[in-house]
This record gives structure tokens, C-alpha cells and sequence, in this order.
């Protein structure tokens, strides 16, 4: 009974942060909204024993996108009442098709069924189950290629994120090694003769006839 | 007593509210962004549900990989939003035409 | 018979042609007429001994190849001769009459820059026109046809630089390629009949030929051996110039003088004649088609010689007048008799090459003028030319004793005996011919040589033939000098006499031999020989027949109206004078033929450019096309808003739609 009161507490709240997010007018609360949904997310899967993918939706998602999109909204300066403008204007549209695919998924276990008895409860688990370790027990044998794919997928973001985001700004005092490193002694030293030496030169000749002349 | 009745219609529910949501925010590429986070949140939902309600721990393992991918796929979305308010300084969808045919 | 001399006959002017043709810048004008008439001087020389050993027994009839040029499919394309008394009958002929020519050019062309060009061009002439006559294929018949059509349609358009003579050229070219047309046609069939180019196997074959029918379609069914002949006689309507395809010819005189008279009276145009008498085993299997010979040939003789009375150039009128008698050869073709055919080839060859020629010194002496209305008393200042002219025009009316007298009474005769249909209407043309005739012949005489000089009056020149021979202009006419007024005097002479001197052995002495193969039934001129008793005295009977009494009153009237009382028969003029209109107007077949047949051909062109090319293709199906799509761009296009939300917005409606679609599945 205690756990039916949370969840259905737990679902006004997911709902209502769910609302916030897509009817806030400062995209500020939008992302602090969207924050309360997911903690409220994994206090729901916590509800159901799903531990493991509860904390890291809370670590990741909280913990590191959202604090990154709370970092880029910030950072850029947006005209809001400009996106603001025209909001209601597909409002039916959306809402039409909202309620229609709230009433074909919620149909796909009251029509169709699947064959799944939808109103039991989650069967029990043993006192000594422990859900990250039976998660870490598939990823590591079964899924580890697609595991190892995860994480090179997740280097290439990294990278592609730097790459697209890095500028050169002109006139900044950086040190380039390779064209340090790349330097010959022809580019920087230059043998000179020594035009005093010998006085009979060239150009003491000219100037004797210059003299000469005048 | 928590049926996979109720997790699905919470699903449900999230998933239409994220689909209103880009219809409402249809200029704002970051709230775009947050609508397709909710929306993978929606789709996460019913992963845990049935893998929890039928005991089969693939689809855990399958939301471990849809948040792996909505990471990247906010960063990099991010990293693109940086860029085009450099460029175009504003993020509104009406100012990104130039697909248009 | 040698090969290496039949060879050298038909390559030497070859070899002239090609010296005088590509080198005749580097040897000069004189070396260029030397050699060229050198040539044509031995191939003439060649041939008198050829036809002398042929004639006198010495040598049998040659018919061998010399060379096989390919082998297809079986059919073996050869290059060969065939050397019997007919071919070295037209080869003698030939030579002669274009020696003469290429002498008479010295003269006439002799200020003309052209001058090298002009005597390679008659020279390979020469050779085509042998290789035509010397033929023992279809193939090298064929060859010599064509190549006799490139130079004559090179030497219509000597000139080039006048709008005209180019039209002329051109127009013959056209107007040749129609009956060359129907010529390939003829050549096809015999060859799907006989698998074989050659005379000989044609020849045996023409028997088999005339029993079989070819369909040209489902419901038609013609005589084999009637559509291959009608469709050589069209190549034959084309190169001798027979209504219809006559209209090349009046033209052509835009050509040099020289040329009219070789090419386009004495030789070339003949090559219809002497084909179709070459083939006679071929034409005398189908009796349909010899009396579509005989009509086109009648009407020939006659309607184009009406023509000759109205034209006022004196190049005109002997063109009409060549005309004439090309359809007088093609009635004889007609009615079987083609040894008369043949015969009034070589005398018209005569007489009309020296008219031509005649006409040419007295164009020479009028600086360049051809109008008759501008001419008379030129008989005065120009007594060889008169004469000459006089002597040929009297052989081509038929006076008694004259050549022309008797190749022409032949085939009234032969028409008058002939049985085959047709032949009272081509017996009554030619004899009405022949008044025709005379008065053109003698119209042009007394307008030229005869009465009051009209020349020397002030402005007597239009700019009709104006060339570079302008400086002359003002002077008085004068006689030409001797290498034109000698081939005149070496024409004249068998204009005169060669008829009397050969009626009896080529008509009745069995001189052509089997070169010339007519059916039993047909054999008029069997017929003819039993009324004749010796040339002498024929030419005295003469009176007893109309045709004597014919031309008499022809030339009679030329006098009277020309001379005598030029305004005589005004009133007469005026009442005809929608005759006279459709006279001058050369029966509307010109006009007819640009206005109907050209402005169709050109119509039809701009239908299928406009309707076809432009509507069509490049409307509907390249632009359309592209327009096609282009519309259903601009239509789709509008889906493409290029605004990210439209498409976020499609992708949550798809959705929608397959979620809906997944459940309502059954």
C-alpha cells in the first residue's frame, strides 16, 4: 500500500516536472524541470528494484547531461520571447497527437495483450539478489562487444563534440612545436661577406669613380 | 502493489507528453533537445518495466545502451547548438531554412 | 582481243583526267589540253581498230572480266567489258565526238580560268561514258551511270560562281537521283532473281524471269520482269531526259557549250538509249513495259519539241530539239526496233554535237549572247558556222540523203508497223514531230544566220551570260577561229553522210549481231527491210511518204514567219495565246514540281520538324519530361519546408500512423 502511495505520488510529480519541462517559458526551468523528472525517474525504477539503472540515470543524466545543458543554455544568449511566439499555434496538433498515441500505446496491452498478464506484480527477488551484479554479469559475457562498441561510440562523441565546438581565435600567442621543430639553418641564417675586409672590393672602385665623376 | 500495468501508462503518458512537447516548442532547438531526452526517458520507462515484470535482464541491459547513446547523442547535439548560435546567433528553427527545397 | 588495248581505252583519258585535274596548275594550260586530247586521241584511235577488227571478223565478240573487285554472298562484283558491235559502236562514237569536243574547248574556253579543270572534267567524262558502254555488268553499268551524272553535274556547274548554273546543277542532280532510283530498283531485281550482276546470266535468265510475279502487296500482284524493266526505264527516264524527268536538260545549259554538246546531246543522255537497248533481251520479255517505253517516248518527241518553237535561247532550242529526239530513240526503243534506236543515237550524236558546237561559235561571235532576238545575217560574218549549222540542222529535219533522214524515217516506219499498244499514238506524235521539227530547226537558222542583223544597235547586250569574256562587248560579231570551226567541218562531215554511208549494214546487215536480241513478233525492222532497196533509193522515194512533205512545210513556215512576214501570223499568236502561255511555261512541270513536289517535300520536312522534332520529341517527351517532373518537384517540394520541426512533426505522425497500423492488423 506504502509503495502504491509513492508511486502514484512519484508519477504527479514525474508528470507534473514532464509539464514544466514542455510549458516553461525560460528554457532555464525547462532544464531544472527536466532534472526533477529524471530524479523522480529513479526513485520510480528504484521502487521496482531496478537499482543499478536508477543511480545511473541520476549520475549521468543529472550528473552530466543536464548539467550540461543547464551550462549551454546559460552560456547562449537566447532571445526567448522570440521562440516563444507562435507556441500555441500547433498546440491542437500536438495535443491531437498526443492523445492519440497515448491511446494506441495504453491499447497495445488492453487490445492486443501480447500475451503478458500486465496486471501482476513484479515477481520477488531473493534477499541476496543483487542487481548491479547480475547487470555487470551480462554486460561483461554476453554484451561485451556491444559494450566495448558503448564506449568507442562514446570517444567518438567526445572527439566530435571538441572538434566541432573548438575555434582558433586570431591574433592568440601560441607556441606551434611542429614548425619550431621543422625550422633548417638556411631559413634563419644568412652569410654575409665581410665588405671591409680587403678595401680594393667592388664597391670601393665604384665609389672611387663615383667621386671621380663629381 | 506496482503491476507493469501502471509503469506502462506512466510511459505512456510521458511519451505523448514529450511528443506534445515538440509540438509546442517546435522553434526552440534546445527544448527540442530536452523533449527527445524525455522522450528516450518515456522509452527507458518501459525497457526497465518489462525486463523487471518479466524477469529477463536484456532489457536493462538495453537501457544501459540508450543512455550511452542519448549521451553522446546530447553532446554532440550540444556541441552543433554551440556552433550554429555562433554562426547564425540565435537557435531559432524558422532561421534554419536552407534545406528548404 | 587484247585487254591490255580495251584496258588502255577507258584509262588513258582516265589518266589525262587525273594529270590535268591535280596537276594542271604545275603544267600549264597547254600541256593540260595536249594531253588530255592526246588520251582521248589514242582511246579513239584504239577503239576505230577494235570496231574495225570486230566488224571485219578478225576478233570474236569479247565478254571477260578483268578484274574481280568482291565476292559476296556469291555474287561476284567484277569489273569487265563487254566488246561487241554495239559497245564499239558507242565507243567509237563516244571518242569521236569527244575529241572533237576537247579540240573545239582550245577555243572556246580558252580565256576561261578554269581551263585545266574543264579539260580534266571532259576527260574523265570520257572514261565514265566508256566504262558505261564497255560494261559487261550491272555494277560497272551502274558505275559509268553515276559517274557520268557526277561530272555532268560537276560541268553544269562549271561556273559556280553563278547562281543559276549551281541551281541548274543542282536540280539536275535531284532530278537524276529520281530516276537513279528506280535504275537501283531494276538492278535489285534482276539480281534477286539471278543472284548474278552479270549481262549474261540476266539475259538467260529473262525467260525464267517473265513467268514469275512478285507481290507488292497482299492484293497487287505484278509481272516480275514488267516492274524490273519499268524500273531501269526510269533509270533511262532520268539520264536521257523523258517526260517527266526531263526538266534537268533545259537547264543543263547552263553549262559550257562544249559540254552541252557532248554531255548533254551526244553521249550522256544517250546512256538511257543504249542501256535499254544493251538489256533488250530483258525488255522484250515484257510487252507492258515496252509500251510504257513507247508512250513516254512519244510524248517526249513531240510536247518537248513544241517547246523549241517558242524559246528565243539559241542553246534552248537545241536542247528542246535534243530532247526531241532522245524521245524520237525511245519510240524506236519502244516499238523493238533498237538497232534504229541505236542508229539514230549515233547520227543525232553527229548532228546535234555539231548544232551545239555551232551554236557555241555563234555565241563565241556574239560575245556571249544567246538570245535569237539579238542575232540574224550572222551568215555574212560567220559563213563556216552557217554552213556547218545549216548541214546539221538539214540532217536533224530528215532531208533526203541526210544521216538524220534515215535513222529518224526508220522509226516513223517502225512505229507505223509496230502492233504493240501505244504505237498509233507514237506513230502520229513522231510524225507530227517532224514538222515540229523543222520549224525550230529552221526557226532557229533564219532567226540566226538570216535577215536583218538586229546586233550591233545600242544596248544590244542584256547581262543574261555575262562572265569574264565581258571585254569583248560592243565589237562585231566575227568567225570563230579554226579549232572550233574544225571539229564543226570534222562534224559536218558525218552528220552528212553517215546515215547513207551505214543504214544498210547496221539496219539490215545483221551487224549487231546477237548484241541486240528481239522476239520473233516483235521484229520490226524485219519488216522495214523488206520495203527497202539501198539508201540512194529510199532517199528518192521520200516524197511518197508524209514525213518528207512534213518537214518541208515546217521549214516553209519557220521562213515565212521568221523572214518572209514576221508579223504574219500575230493574230493567230494572240488567239493561241494560253497555248503560248503554257508553252513558255515549259507545261507548268517546273512549276509543278517546286510549288507541289519540292514546297510538299519541304512542307512535310517542316511537319515533321515542327509536329515531329520539336512537338513531339523534343515537346513532349525530353522537355515534357523534364517539365514532368519539374511539376511534381514543385508540388513535393512544398513538403520539404526545410524547417526541423516539420520534419520532427512527420516523423511523430508516421508514428502514430504505425502504431494504428500495428494494432488494427488482425
Amino acid at each position: 500500500m506504502f509503495v502504491q502511495i509513492l508511486f502514484y505520488a512519484f508519477s504527479a510529480v514525474l508528470i507534473a516536472a514532464a509539464l514544466g519541462v514542455i510549458l516553461s517559458r525560460n528554457p532555464v526551468h525547462s532544464a531544472l524541470a527536466l532534472v526533477l523528472a529524471f530524479f523522480t525517474s529513479a526513485a520510480l525504477w528504484l521502487l521496482i528494484e531496478v537499482e543499478f539503472l536508477a543511480i545511473v540515470l541520476v549520475l549521468v543524466y543529472v550528473g552530466a547531461v543536464m548539467v550540461l545543458f543547464l551550462f549551454v543554455v546559460m552560456m547562449l544568449d537566447i532571445n526567448v520571447e522570440g521562440l516563444r511566439s507562435g507556441f500555441t499555434r500547433y498546440a491542437w496538433l500536438g495535443a491531437l497527437t498526443a492523445l492519440v498515441v497515448i491511446v494506441q500505446m495504453v491499447s497495445v496491452y488492453w487490445v492486443k495483450g501480447l500475451g503478458i498478464d500486465a496486471t501482476q506484480g513484479a515477481p520477488p527477488l531473493p534477499a541476496d539478489y543483487s542487481n548491479t551484479r547480475a547487470l555487470g554479469e551480462v554486460l561483461y559475457t554476453q554484451y561485451v562487444y556491444p559494450f566495448e562498441l558503448a564506449a568507442m561510440l562514446l570517444l567518438v562523441a567526445i572527439v566530435a563534440a571538441i572538434a566541432l565546438t573548438m575555434r582558433r581565435r586570431p591574433g592568440l600567442k601560441a607556441q606551434d612545436v611542429a614548425k619550431q621543430v621543422a625550422v633548417r639553418r638556411e631559413d634563419r641564417v644568412r652569410i654575409v661577406k665581410d665588405v671591409d675586409a680587403g678595401g680594393t672590393g667592388p664597391g670601393a672602385g665604384g665609389g672611387t669613380g663615383e667621386g671621380g665623376a663629381r | 502493489m506496482i503491476t507493469l500495468q501502471h509503469m506502462l501508462t506512466l510511459s505512456a503518458v510521458l511519451f505523448s507528453l514529450s511528443v506534445a512537447g515538440i509540438f509546442l516548442n517546435r522553434k526552440n532547438v534546445i527544448l527540442l533537445l530536452m523533449c527527445i531526452e524525455l522522450m528516450l526517458l518515456a522509452v527507458n520507462f518501459s525497457f526497465v518495466s518489462f525486463s523487471r515484470f518479466l524477469g529477463d535482464l536484456d532489457g536493462q541491459v538495453f537501457v544501459f545502451f540508450v543512455l550511452t547513446v542519448a549521451a553522446a547523442e546530447s553532446a554532440i547535439g550540444l556541441a552543433i547548438l554551440v556552433v550554429l548560435f555562433r554562426e547564425r546567433k540565435s537557435i531559432n528553427v524558422e532561421d534554419l531554412d536552407t534545406l528548404k527545397g | 582481243m587484247d585487254k591490255t588495248v580495251l584496258l588502255a581505252i577507258p584509262l588513258l583519258p582516265l589518266a589525262a583526267a587525273i594529270v590535268a585535274g591535280l596537276f594542271g596548275r604545275l603544267i600549264g594550260r597547254t600541256a593540260a589540253h595536249v594531253v588530255t586530247i592526246a588520251a582521248v586521241g589514242a582511246s579513239f584511235v584504239l577503239s576505230a581498230q577494235v570496231a574495225w577488227q570486230l566488224i571485219t571478223g578478225q576478233v570474236p565478240v569479247f565478254d571477260g572480266t578483268v578484274y574481280t573487285w568482291a565476292v559476296s554472298d556469291g555474287i561476284r562484283m567484277d569489273v569487265g567489258f563487254l566488246v561487241d558491235s554495239l559497245s564499239v559502236l558507242m565507243m567509237c562514237v563516244v571518242t569521236f565526238v569527244s575529241l572533237c569536243v576537247h579540240v573545239y574547248t582550245i577555243g572556246y574556253m580558252h580565256d576561261d580560268p578554269g581551263y585545266q579543270r574543264f579539260f580534266s572534267y571532259i576527260s574523265l567524262f570520257t572514261f565514265a561514258m566508256l566504262m558505261l558502254v564497255m560494261s559487261n555488268n550491272f555494277l560497272q553499268l551502274f558505275f559509268g551511270w553515276e559517274a557520268v551524272g557526277v561530272v555532268s553535274y560537276l560541268l553544269i556547274g562549271f561556273w559556280y560562281q553563278r547562281p543559276s548554273a549551281i541551281f541548274a546543277n543542282l536540280k539536275a542532280f535531284l532530278v537524276n537521283r529520281v530516276g537513279d532510283f528506280g535504275f537501283v530498283l531494276g538492278i535489285a531485281g534482276v539480281v534477286y532473281f539471278t543472284g548474278a550482276l552479270d549481262y549474261k546470266s540476266a539475259f538467260a535468265a529473262a525467260p525464267m524471269i517473265a513467268q514469275q510475279t512478285l507481290a507488292l502487296s497482299p492484293e497487287w500482284t505484278v509481272s516480275a520482269i514488267t516492274l524490273i524493266c519499268i524500273c531501269l526505264f526510269i533509270g533511262a527516264m532520268g539520264k536521257s531526259a523523258q517526260v517527266p524527268l526531263h526538266v534537268w536538260l533545259p537547264d543543263s545549259m547552263e553549262g559550257p557549250t562544249p559540254i552541252s554538246a557532248l554531255i548533254h546531246a551526244a553521249t550522256m543522255v544517250t546512256a538511257g538509249i543504249f542501256m535499254v537497248a544493251r538489256l533488250s533481251p530483258l525488255f522484250e520479255q515484257s510487252e507492258a513495259a515496252m509500251s510504257f517505253v513507247l508512250v513516254v517516248g512519244a510524248t517526249t518527241a513531240l510536247f518537248m519539241g513544241l517547246l523549241g518553237v517558242v524559246n528565243n535561247d539559241i542553246k534552248r532550242v537545241v536542247a528542246y530539239s535534243t530532247l526531241s529526239q532522245l524521245g524520237y530513240m525511245t519510240v524506236a526503243l519502244g516499238v523493238s526496233a533498237y538497232s534504229v534506236a541505236i542508229f539514230h543515237l549515233m547520227t543525232h550524236a553527229f548532228f546535234k554535237a555539231l548544232l551545239f558546237l555551232a551554236a557555241g561559235s555563234v555565241i563565241i561571235g556574239m560575245h556571249h549572247e544567246q538570245d535569237m532576238r539579238k542575232m540574224g545575217g550572222l551568215a555574212k560574218v560567220m559563213p563556216i558556222t552557217a554552213i556547218t549549222c545549216w548541214l546539221g540542222s538539214l540532217a536533224a529535219i530528215g532531208t533526203p540523203f541526210f544521216s538524220g533522214f534515215y535513222s529518224k524515217d526508220f522509226i516513223i516506219e517502225a512505229a507505223h508497223e509496230s502492233q504493240r499498244w501505244g504505237a498509233t499514238y507514237a506513230y502520229w506524235c513522231v510524225l507530227i514531230g517532224v514538222f515540229v521539227t523543222a520549224v525550230y530547226s529552221f526557226r532557229l537558222i533564219f532567226m540566226t544566220f538570216h535577215g536583218e542583223p538586229r546586233w550591233g544597235q545600242g544596248g544590244a547586250h542584256d547581262d543574261h551570260a555575262h562572265d569574264d569574256h565581258g571585254d569583248g562587248h560592243g565589237g562585231t560579231p566575227h568567225e570563230s577561229p579554226w579549232v572550233v570551226t574544225l571539229p564543226l567541218i570534222l562534224l559536218a562531215v558525218p552528220a552528212v553522210a553517215i546515215g547513207y554511208l551505214t543504214v544498210q549494214p547496221l539496219l539490215f546487215g545483221g551487224f549487231f549481231g546477237d548484241a541486240i536480241q528481239v522476239l520473233e513478233k516483235n521484229d520490226v525492222v524485219r519488216e522495214l527491210a523488206s520495203h527497202f532497196h539501198g539508201p540512194a533509193s529510199f532517199a528518192l522515194e521520200a516524197p511518197l511518204h508524209p514525213p518528207f512533205w512534213l518537214a518541208l512545210a515546217g521549214v516553209l513556215v519557220a521562213w515565212f514567219t521568221v523572214l518572209k512576214r514576221p508579223h504574219a501570223l500575230d493574230g493567230l499568236a494572240a488567239a493561241l495565246a494560253p497555248l503560248r502561255r503554257v508553252l513558255d511555261n515549259k507545261y507548268y512541270f517546273d512549276w509543278f514540281n517546286e510549288n507541289v513536289l519540292a514546297a510538299g517535300s519541304r512542307g512535310l520536312g517542316r511537319l515533321f520538324w515542327k509536329a515531329g522534332d520539336q512537338t513531339l520529341i523534343d515537346g513532349a517527351l525530353v522537355n515534357g519530361s523534364a517539365g514532368l517532373v519539374g511539376a511534381l518537384a514543385g508540388v513535393v517540394r512544398r513538403v520539404q519546408t526545410g524547417y526541423l520541426y516539420t520534419y520532427a512533426f512527420w516523423m511523430v505522425i508516421g508514428l502514430a500512423l504505425l502504431l494504428g497500423w500495428f494494432l488494427l492488423r488482425a
